[in-house]
């Protein structure tokens, strides 16, 4: 992987390479990888890279923190970093301060909801919650009489139904029962659900364009090594050309994510058609290049790759599961295709140039 | 560890976006005047002379050339927000397009002083057009096999052979071909073709028409019979325009027009659905300006790595690879939309005038400008598989 030049990335970069190699944590059956990641992640305080000091937080500002997250799709990494640093952030639209460990956020997916009863407690069902079961506190977002709600929740206080994600990460239905949060407040003017998806689906966004990063550069490295009908496959044309479709599919997710990270860092607003456009698009084309590329990385593998003793699963599953968190790219088309719509023609072209 | 490939998030800057506002009112204007016909694609108006000379007033022709040969010193920025918008409005760039992105800088860097005095500020101005000559009958992309001879003579060369899907040859004034001066050798299959500067409409020149899936006739084929080409008229270095030729190459195959050319009829699906779509139809549109908006975002991040003085031959070619391929796909995905079109869409006939035209343009989008073939090549070199 490149040396970033931001320390930020670096000091990531550095920890992922010496205690997220990808060969050991697939060989790793008892999950022994896991606690010293975890340890190393947070004394350098990136999962709360987006909480601000006197919030408890190492306050880095969003453009390092997606760098990370780039980063972190690079090296498939499977605890919840990224999914604490959106718990993070959404706890400090509301001025909350983050507790330390695990955290993750919900609702996941955009149709679910999590009400505010009159009495202050939590009502709802949210399904596809990343690493619940891992969590020991969740950010909720919830509707009430009174607006929207950032709340803080602990784990140990809602009911966790398991499940697992493609790749066996933990993806699971979270159930509030009327469940009393240790902290709740109203959210930003203008902070709703869809922001919520939209951050979201840009964390995911970056995380599939690291992870088919990683997928072109394994199968060109895996093209240049293998050798059938006595020449390196690399030398075929067919196999060639499906490696630069494989380039481009990874080089459209990476530009469509970071443009989207890029415009949410600088522009204070996501009620924008414009930054709408960015999220929105990045999660649609970065789900489909998750799988044209991961298909054509998988092509290139052959049966090798398909074992689980190969490392390419740890990239190609987790790139198609991501495609499904904060909205799929069905979900964001049919909702930008409704605002393009609602725009008129006339303004299409205009929206567009506007980035 | 293969080459990083990067599309960092180049945003135009704000007088960008003062010169884009400029350029639609001029085309605003253009159209209400009756210059050309926005909805009439590229169909009766491939060769307006009028708009190109007004073009060329507005500076808009050679902005990045330098002010000594009618240039405007302009970034190449402010050039991509001018090719774009000319291109979403179908507007009939065609006859001075050529030399403004190629002709134009390769006479710049190879051609002698005094043939730039002459020739480029007329291109700035709009009043020349330029064709390309490099395909040859039975050779195609494959320009290693070219064999049209440019033969020593006095104080020239005297060229022979025929030159093929030469767009625009039947008007252009100029053309800028590869010639044969050398056999390749063993070593260096690229080795023996050179340059020059071809004065159309002279005797030893004969311009066929060849007409097209369109009904449109924009590609030539041009013979020449003991056509004489001066000593001054031969560009760059004898034998070696293999070499030449491959570093304009990030230019031509990263633009707008690189994945606009068939844009209208997403345009027109748009109007033809109206506000409230269906849930197919939303889907659809969202896709595409999903796909629509990563290019766009891919091409301006390479347009900043030109104006930076880098030359992202790779970068490049996957954007010409994406672009082409998803602007020959647009009309066939807008046609699967168009199913569901109600009958009293106030556009319905000019969406479906314009699907067919797309469609029968749609082929042609992988082939022109380095086939999809040639480009996933250049990828494939660039990754260190070949």
């Amino acid at each position: 992987m490149a040396e970033s030049e931001n320390i930020v990335v670096a000091t990531a970069e550095k920890i992922f390479a010496d205690l997220a190699d990808a060969q050991t944590i697939n060989h790793d059956k008892k999950g022994a990888w896991k606690a010293p990641l975890w340890n190393a992640l947070s004394e350098a305080g990136l999962p709360l890279s987006w909480v601000d000091e006197e919030l408890g937080g190492s306050g880095a500002n969003l453009a390092d923190g997606f760098a990370v997250l780039g980063a972190a799709g690079r090296f498939a990494i499977a605890v919840p970093l990224a999914e604490t640093m959106l718990a993070g952030w959404l706890l400090s639209q509301a001025r909350i301060a983050s507790p330390e460990g695990e955290m993750t956020v919900a609702p996941a997916t955009p149709k679910d909801r999590i009400t505010v009863n009159a009495d202050g407690t939590l009502s709802g069902r949210a399904r596809g919650v990343p690493f619940a079961k891992e969590a020991k506190h969740i950010a909720a977002l919830a509707s009430g009489a009174n607006g929207m709600s950032i709340a803080l929740v602990k784990a140990d206080d809602v009911r966790i139904e398991p499940g697992l994600n493609l790749a066996n990460d933990h993806n699971d239905i979270v159930s509030f029962d009327k469940v009393r949060p240790v902290a709740a407040k109203p959210a930003p003017k203008g902070f709703d659900q869809t922001t919520l998806m939209l951050m979201g689906g840009v964390v995911r966004s970056l995380q599939i364009a690291g992870a088919l990063e990683s997928m072109l550069d394994i199968s060109v490295r895996y093209s240049n090594e293998r050798v059938a009908f006595e020449k390196k496959i690399s030398k075929f044309q067919a196999v060639q050309h499906n490696l630069a479709r494989l380039a481009g599919e990874s080089a459209a997710a990476l530009a469509a994510a970071t443009s989207a990270a890029d415009a949410i860092a600088s522009v204070p607003s996501f009620n924008d058609d414009a930054v709408f456009l960015e999220a929105a698009s990045a999660k649609i084309r970065c789900s489909e290049a998750a799988e044209k590329g991961g298909g054509i990385a998988h092509q290139v593998h052959g049966a090798i790759g398909f074992t689980i003793e190969h490392i390419l699963h740890r990239y190609s599953l987790r790139a198609l599961a991501w495609r499904d968190d904060f909205g799929s790219e069905s979900y964001w088309a049919v909702e930008l295709g409704k605002r393009v719509a609602a725009r008129g023609a006339d303004e299409l072209w205009p929206l567009v140039a506007s980035r | 560890m293969t080459a990083a490939l990067r599309f960092d998030p180049i945003r135009l800057p704000p007088k960008c976006e003062a010169l884009r506002k400029e350029v639609r009112a001029f085309l605003a204007e253009e159209i209400a005047g009756g210059t050309f016909n926005p909805f009439k694609p590229n169909r009766e108006d491939i060769d307006v002379p009028e708009f190109c000379r007004k073009v060329g007033e507005r500076g808009w022709i050679g902005m990045t050339w330098p002010k000594k040969y009618g240039g405007h010193e302009r970034s190449f920025l402010e050039r991509y927000v001018v090719t774009e918008e000319m291109r979403v409005a179908n507007a009939p760039t065609r006859r001075f397009f050529v030399a403004d992105r190629q002709s134009g800088p390769i006479l710049l860097k190879y051609a002698p002083e005094h043939i730039k005095m002459d020739i480029l500020p007329r291109i700035c101005r709009g009043e020349l057009c330029f064709a390309i000559g490099m395909s040859e009958p039975n050779s195609g992309s494959d320009l290693f096999a070219a064999k049209t001879r440019a033969t020593r003579t006095d104080g020239g060369y005297l060229v022979n052979g025929t030159k093929i899907w030469t767009s625009s040859a039947h008007i252009a004034d100029y053309m800028i071909a590869l010639f044969r001066t050398s056999p390749p050798t063993k070593e260096n299959r690229r080795h023996g073709l050179t340059q020059f500067l071809v004065k159309m409409k002279q005797p030893g020149i004969q311009v066929n028409p060849i007409g097209q899936i369109t009904g449109q006739f924009e590609f030539n084929e041009v013979v020449f019979t003991d056509y004489f080409v001066p000593d001054d008229h031969l560009l760059g270095e004898i034998d070696g325009a293999w070499k030449q030729a491959t570093s304009e190459l990030a230019y031509e195959r990263s633009g707008p027009e690189r994945f606009l050319e068939t844009y209208y009829v997403l345009t027109e699906l748009v109007r033809a659905v109206g506000d409230k779509p269906d849930t197919r139809s939303a889907e659809g549109i969202g896709r595409l300006v999903a796909q629509l908006h990563t290019m766009r975002r891919m091409s301006v991040s390479v347009a900043g790595m030109l104006q930076a003085g880098k030359e992202p031959v790779v970068e490049a070619s996957i954007v010409k690879d994406i672009g082409t391929v998803w602007e020959q796909q647009l009309p066939h995905r807008v046609r699967d939309l168009a199913a569901f079109v109600e009958e009293t869409a106030t556009n319905r006939e000019t969406l479906e005038r314009q699907l067919d035209f797309a469609i029968k343009t749609a082929p042609k989008l992988t082939i022109q400008g380095g086939t999809t073939e040639v480009l996933r090549g250049i990828i494939a070199r660039g990754l260190g598989l070949r």
